[in-house]
C-alpha cells in the first residue's frame, strides 16, 4: 500500500496475502477501515503468542466487542493488547474479561470498555499472574456496581462517574501499591465520595488531597514487581536456579493467608513484603523475600516427598516443622549469614505461653522445639524438648540427613509429647506462624487421590514465528498533562521497510548541491574528532608512520625487502556518536516552502541526503527513519537507513521514495527512534528530528496534549542519554518547537543554511 | 649459554594440579607437540606453564600478545646503531635458539596477520624463517610452543584461525573444583582453608551468574586477591567488595546480589 493513501474499497473486502489471516478477517466481520489498517499486523502478533485455540477465542472475542455499537475503538484496543495481556499473567483470562465487559455493556458502563482494555495489558504486566488479574477483574466490577448509581424513585441508573478514571490510573497506581493497596485506596474513595460524582471523579484522578494522603498511606513495603530481577539474580547466583517468580497477592484472603509454594508453573512469592520489625530485629522486604526463596530453594535441594496417606494430621504437622528445621538448618550450614534474618523472622514463643489444660499446644511446642533446634540461645529448659534437639543434632552432624529420617524423628516426638488436649477446638496460635517457610505443599504424596495437580497443565505452545517478516508492533505510552500521568500503551506503533524508489534521483540532487556539499565538507574537516585512534601498517594512509618506515629504510639498506606498510591512517571510532535521523512524513510536508517554490518535502529530502552523506563521511553510525500517523492506533514508523547500512543506492532509492501524508505523533515516534538509539553503544547519542510543525493528530483536539507529550518524550530520552535535536523546515517554528526541544532547535528553512545549522547540531551535541 | 640461564624457572612455584594435567604435558612435551591451554581469565593457565617448564627444567620465554603486536615483535628486527645496522632477536627467534618453552599468553589478542608466523614452528618443519635477515633457524631440540587463550565472550569478536587451532594439542582449564580451589587460595596466600572455602562461595555465586548479566565469573585470582587482603587484616565483607565483587560489574542488581551473596556467606 502506497504510504499517505487509503484504499477506498470496504473494509469487509479487503484481502490478505496469509490464509490464515484472510480467513481470521472474514470470521471478524469487521466494516471498520481503521481495524483493517493494523490488522495483519496484530493478527500476525497473536498468531505468534497465542495457541490455535485461544487465536480462534481472541478473533471470536473481536467480533462481538465490534458489534457492541460503540464504533471501532473496543475491538481495535482489544485486538492491540490481548497478546500482550496473555504473555504478561502466562494464561488465559479471556473468559472473565467478556463476562466484565459484558457486565459494562449491560450497564450503563459501556462508554468505558474501550478504556478498560486499553490498561488491561499494562496492568497484567504488572500483576504477572492470571490469579492476580482475576482479583483486579473483581475490583473493577466491585468499583462500577457500587459507583453506578440510581436516583430514588426514577428507574435510571447513571454511569459510574469514577471507573474510566481508575481504569486509566490502573497502571500507574499498580506501580505504587499493591493489589490490596490499591483496593483499600479505591474502597476509601467509593465510601468517602459516594454521592458526588465530581468529588468522587477527583478522588480517583489522584487530584483530591485526601486521594494522595491515603495512597500514601497503603503505600508501603517491597513490591515484588520492583525487586524481581534481583531476586531471579539472587536465587540463580546462591542456589543455581532458574524458576520462574509469580507473585501472589495477600490481601484478598482474610481467612487464611496464603503461603508460599511452588508447582509447575513456578515459585509463587506475595506481591508485596513489608519490613519486618521483630524482637529478634529488623528485616527489609527485600530480605524478607530472599528467606523465602531460601527456605523453598532448600527444599528443593534436599527434602523428598512422603506418602501421607498413613499419617493423621498432627504427624503430618510435626514432619513439616521437623523437616523445615532440617531445610533451615542446612541453609545456615552454606549461607551462615542468613542466619540472622532466619532467627528475626523465626518467632521465640513463651516458653509458659500457652496453657494444656484448655487449649491444643502443639502448634506451640512446635514451634518452641523448632526455634531451639536453630537457635543455640533458646532458653529452653525443658527436659524432653532438649532431649530431642540433641538428637536432631546428632542427625544431622555427619551430613544432610533425609526427610525420612527426620520424619521418624518427628513421628516418635508425637508420641512422646502427646497430650489429650491436642485435640481442643481451640487452637493456640500467637507466635507459631513462621512466614517465611512455604506451605510444604511439594512435601507429600497422596497415593489415594492422585497427582492430578502436576500431569494435566495444558502445554504451553507458541507457535514458531513462522514469517518473521513483520515486526510486532510496540505500544508506547503518552503523556497526559492534565492528569500529569502517563497513560500506558497508548500509542502503536508499527515499523516496516520504507518501499524505494531511484537511487539515481538523489545521486543528481546532490550533483546539483555540489558546492554546498564542498562547503560542508569543508566544515566536516573541522568538526572531524580529535581523538583519533591510529591505524599502523597502511600502505596507503594519511601520513608517514616513522617508526615502521625506518624499519623498512634499514630492511631496504640492508639489503631485504622493506615492509610497504609504512603508512598510517586515523578512525574516528574513538568518539563513538551515533546519529538517528527522524523525517516528520506527513500530509503538511506537501506544503510549499514559506516564499519558495519548493514544497517541505522537497527541502527535507534534500536536507536529509546532504544530512547522510555528511554524517557519512564524519565516520559517524547513523539511521534514518521517517514517520507519521492516523490517530493513536497507527503510528507508522518506516526504516530508511538502518545503522549497519551504508549510504548507498538502497538507501538513496528508499530517500528517494519518501512521501508525505497522514499526521504527526512526535512523541511515539521519538520514543520508538530512542528505543533504538538507545540500544547502541555509543558516548554520544544524537537524535535529529526533521519537522514542519508541530505534533498533531486526528484523534486529538487538545493541540497541547500532543506537545507535552513530545516535551515528555524529549525528557524521557535525555534521561536515557540521549539527546534529541530538532531542525524545524517550518521558518515560524515559533514558541512549540522551543516548547518541546528547549534550546536544541534551529530553523532550516533553505537548504542553503543547512551549513550553517548542521555545526550547530554537532557543536552543540558534542561538547 | 647465559642467556639460557636467565629464562630458567628459578625455584618451584606453586601449583597445585586439577587432575592428569602435568603427566599429560610432560607427554606432549616428550614429543614436542605444541600446547594451547584454554580456560576463563585468572585461572591458572600462566601458573600452570611456569609450573611445567621448572618441572622440565626449561628456560620459559613468555610473551603477553596484544592488538599492537606485529609479528616483527615476535620474530625480531634490524635496528639502526652508530655502526650501522644490528639484528635483534624476538622473544620467539631467542625461544627457538636456546630451546625454551615460548608461551604466547592471550594469543587472541594479536592481530591473526602476526599469528600466522607460528605456523613453521608448529609442525614437522620446526623452523622459523627470519624472512628479513635471510635467515631459517631451525629450532632447538628443546622448542615448544605453548599458547592460552580465553574461549569466553571475547572469542565472539576474536577468536583463532582454525589453521592455527589445528596445530596445538589442547587442555581445557576450569576454576578448580570448590575444595581444590580453596586449598590453592589457602597455599597461595597463607590463609585458613575454611576461610578459603568461604571465599571460594562467593566466587561461585557470581560463577552462577554467567550468561546472566555477568560475561565472566571472579576468577582465582581475585579470590586470592581477597584473601590477601584479609591476611592484611581487611574485614570479609570488605575484602570481597573490594576484591570480587566491585572489579567485575557496574550493574546496580548484580552487584546487590553479589553483596547479599556475601553478606550470606560471612554473617
Ligand atoms: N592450579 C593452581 N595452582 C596454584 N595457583 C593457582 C592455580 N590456579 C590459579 N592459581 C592462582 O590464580 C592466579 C591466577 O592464575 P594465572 O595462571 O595467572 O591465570 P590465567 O593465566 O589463567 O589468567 C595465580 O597467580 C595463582 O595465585
Ligand atoms: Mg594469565
Amino acid at each position: 500500500m502506497p504510504i499517505g493513501l487509503k484504499p477506498v474499497a470496504d473494509a469487509r473486502s479487503r484481502q490478505f496475502d496469509d490464509p490464515r489471516l484472510q480467513e481470521a478477517w472474514q470470521g471478524l466481520d469487521c466494516g471498520f477501515a481503521a481495524v483493517a489498517d493494523v490488522f495483519a499486523d496484530c493478527a500476525r502478533e497473536a498468531l505468534g503468542a497465542l495457541t490455535a485455540s485461544q487465536f480462534a477465542a481472541y478473533i471470536e472475542a473481536a467480533r462481538g466487542l465490534g458489534k457492541l455499537g460503540r464504533g471501532a475503538e473496543p475491538m481495535l484496543v482489544f485486538l492491540q493488547e490481548w497478546p500482550a495481556v496473555v504473555g504478561a499473567v502466562r494464561g488465559d483470562a479471556l473468559a472473565p474479561v467478556l463476562d466484565l465487559v459484558r457486565a459494562m455493556q449491560k450497564s450503563p458502563n459501556g462508554g468505558a470498555i474501550a478504556g478498560f482494555l486499553q490498561t488491561l495489558a499494562p496492568v497484567a504486566r504488572r500483576l504477572q499472574a492470571i490469579e492476580q488479574l482475576e482479583l483486579y477483574l473483581d475490583l473493577v466490577r466491585d468499583l462500577m456496581q457500587r459507583t453506578s448509581t440510581s436516583i430514588h424513585g426514577r428507574h435510571i441508573t447513571f454511569p459510574s462517574p469514577s471507573l474510566p478514571v481508575f481504569c486509566r490510573q490502573a497502571p500507574q497506581l499498580l506501580g505504587l501499591l499493591s493489589l490490596g493497596g490499591l483496593r483499600n485506596w479505591a474502597d476509601y474513595g467509593i465510601r468517602s465520595h459516594a454521592t458526588h460524582p465530581e468529588r468522587q471523579e477527583e478522588y480517583f484522578a489522584l487530584q483530591s488531597a485526601d486521594s494522595r494522603a491515603i495512597l500514601q498511606r497503603e503505600r508501603h513495603g517491597t513490591l515484588f514487581a520492583d525487586v524481581e530481577r534481583k531476586l531471579e539474580l539472587w536465587l540463580r547466583a546462591l542456589w543455581r536456579e532458574g524458576e520462574m517468580l509469580v507473585p501472589y497477592s495477600t490481601a484478598f484472603d482474610e481467612i487464611r493467608q496464603p503461603m508460599p509454594y511452588w508447582d509447575s508453573q513456578g515459585m509463587r512469592v506475595p506481591d508485596v513484603l513489608d519490613d519486618a520489625l521483630r524482637p529478634g530485629g529488623r528485616v527489609s522486604g527485600l530480605d524478607r523475600y530472599r528467606a523465602v526463596l531460601a527456605h523453598m530453594a532448600g527444599h528443593r535441594r534436599w527434602s523428598s516427598p512422603q506418602i501421607a496417606d498413613n499419617w493423621s494430621p498432627f504427624q503430618r504437622m510435626a514432619v513439616e516443622f521437623f523437616e523445615d528445621c532440617r531445610v533451615d538448618l542446612l541453609l545456615v550450614r552454606d549461607y551462615p549469614g542468613l542466619r540472622r534474618i532466619l532467627l528475626a523472622l523465626h518467632p521465640h514463643p513463651a516458653a509458659a505461653g500457652c496453657d494444656p489444660e484448655t487449649t491444643s499446644c502443639l502448634r506451640h511446642r512446635l514451634a518452641m522445639i523448632s526455634r531451639a533446634i536453630l537457635d543455640p540461645d533458646h532458653g529452653y529448659l525443658e527436659p524432653v524438648l532438649l532431649d530431642y534437639v540433641g538428637r536432631f543434632h546428632a542427625l544431622l552432624a555427619e551430613g544432610p540427613s533425609s526427610t525420612a529420617e527426620v520424619a521418624a524423628l518427628a513421628l516418635s516426638w508425637v508420641a512422646k509429647t502427646r497430650r489429650q488436649s491436642d485435640q481442643f477446638a481451640k487452637i493456640h496460635f500467637t507466635d507459631t506462624v513462621i512466614d517465611y517457610r512455604d506451605d510444604n505443599r511439594q512435601l507429600w504424596r497422596f497415593i489415594e487421590e492422585g497427582d492430578e495437580e502436576e500431569a494435566f497443565d495444558e502445554p504451553r505452545r507458541r507457535s514458531p514465528a513462522e514469517e518473521p517478516a513483520a515486526l510486532p508492533p510496540r505500544r508506547y505510552p503518552e503523556w497526559d498533562y492534565r492528569s500529569q500521568s502517563y497513560r500506558p500503551d497508548w500509542a502503536s506503533v508499527y515499523e516496516a521497510l520504507h518501499p524505494s524508489g531511484n537511487a539515481a534521483d538523489i545521486d543528481r540532487l546532490l550533483a546539483r548541491h555540489a558546492v554546498l556539499a564542498k562547503r560542508l565538507k569543508r566544515l566536516l574537516d573541522i568538526l572531524k574528532p580529535q581523538d583519533k585512534v591510529r591505524v599502523r601498517y597502511q600502505e596507503e594512509g594519511s601520513e608517514l608512520d616513522l617508526d615502521v618506515a625506518l624499519r623498512s629504510l634499514i630492511d631496504y639498506r640492508s639489503g631485504s625487502m622493506p615492509d610497504p606498510r609504512i603508512n598510517m591512517s586515523h578512525t574516528t571510532a574513538g568518539r563513538n556518536i551515533a546519529v538517528m535521523v527522524l523525517l516528520d512524513l506527513s500530509e503538511s510536508l506537501n506544503n510549499r516552502v514559506a516564499g519558495g517554490g519548493q514544497t517541505v518535502l522537497e527541502l527535507s529530502r534534500e536536507a536529509v541526503s546532504l544530512l547522510a552523506w555528511a554524517i557519512d563521511r564524519l565516520g559517524d553510525p547513523c539511521a534514518i527513519a521517517g514517520f507519521h500517523s492516523n490517530t493513536r492506533h497507527e503510528v507508522r514508523f518506516q526504516h530508511i537507513k538502518g545503522f549497519s547500512e551504508f549510504w548507498d543506492d538502497a538507501v538513496k532509492g528508499r530517500v528517494a521514495a519518501m512521501q508525505a501524508g497522514w499526521s504527526t505523533r512526535i512523541g511515539a515516534a521519538l520514543r520508538h527512534a530512542g528505543h533504538y538509539l538507545a540500544a547502541r553503544k555509543a558516548d554520544k547519542r544524537i537524535l535529529l528530528l526533521l519537522t514542519d510543525g508541530e505534533p498533531s493528530d486526528v484523534d486529538v483536539d487538545d493541540g497541547a496534549y500532543l506537545r507535552a507529550d513530545a516535551k515528555r518524550a524529549v525528557d524521557e530520552l535525555s534521561a536515557k542519554g540521549l539527546t534529541t535535536f530538532c531542525l524545524s523546515l517550518d521558518p515560524k517554528a515559533d514558541e512549540y518547537v522551543s516548547e518541546i526541544f528547549g534550546q536544541r532547535w534551529r530553523v532550516l528553512d533553505r537548504i542553503e543554511r543547512l551549513p550553517e545549522q548542521l555545526p550547530m547540531v554537532y557543536l552543540n551535541l558534542t561538547r | 649459554m647465559s642467556n639460557k640461564e636467565q629464562f630458567l624457572v628459578k625455584s618451584e612455584p606453586f601449583y597445585q594440579a586439577q587432575g592428569r594435567e602435568v603427566s599429560l604435558y610432560e607427554a606432549a612435551y616428550a614429543a614436542r607437540l605444541p600446547v594451547m591451554v584454554k580456560g576463563p581469565t585468572g585461572c591458572g593457565k600462566s601458573r600452570f606453564v611456569e609450573y611445567m617448564a621448572w618441572k622440565l627444567g626449561k628456560p620459559l620465554v613468555s610473551v603477553a600478545c596484544n592488538e599492537d603486536m606485529t609479528a616483527s615483535d615476535l620474530v625480531g628486527r634490524w635496528l639502526l646503531d652508530a655502526g650501522g645496522t644490528r639484528w635483534q632477536d624476538g622473544p620467539l627467534t631467542t625461544a627457538a635458539r636456546i630451546g625454551a618453552i615460548c608461551y604466547l599468553d592471550e594469543v587472541v589478542e594479536a592481530r591473526q596477520d602476526t599469528t600466522v608466523v607460528i605456523h613453521p614452528l608448529t609442525d614437522h618443519r620446526r623452523t622459523l624463517p627470519l624472512d628479513k635477515k635471510g635467515e631459517v633457524i631451525e629450532a632447538h631440540p628443546d622448542f615448544q610452543l605453548v599458547i592460552s587463550y580465553n574461549p569466553g565472550y571475547q572469542s565472539l569478536m576474536k577468536d583463532l584461525k582454525q589453521s592455527t587451532k589445528q596445530r596445538f594439542t589442547a587442555f581445557d582449564f576450569d576454576y578448580p573444583e570448590a575444595a581444590l580451589e580453596a586449598r590453592i587460595v589457602a597455599t597461595e596466600t597463607g590463609i585458613d582453608e575454611a576461610t578459603a572455602a568461604r571465599l571460594i562461595q562467593v566466587a561461585q555465586a557470581a560463577r552462577n551468574l554467567k550468561g546472566h548479566g555477568l560475561d565472566e565469573g571472579i576468577s582465582t585470582r581475585l579470590v586470592v586477591y581477597a584473601a590477601s587482603l584479609m591476611r592484611r587484616g581487611v574485614a570479609a565483607n570488605d575484602a570481597c567488595r573490594m576484591a570480587m565483587a566491585r572489579p567485575i560489574t557496574d550493574d546496580a542488581d548484580i552487584r546487590a546480589t553479589l553483596d547479599s551473596a556475601i553478606d550470606s556467606v560471612f554473617g
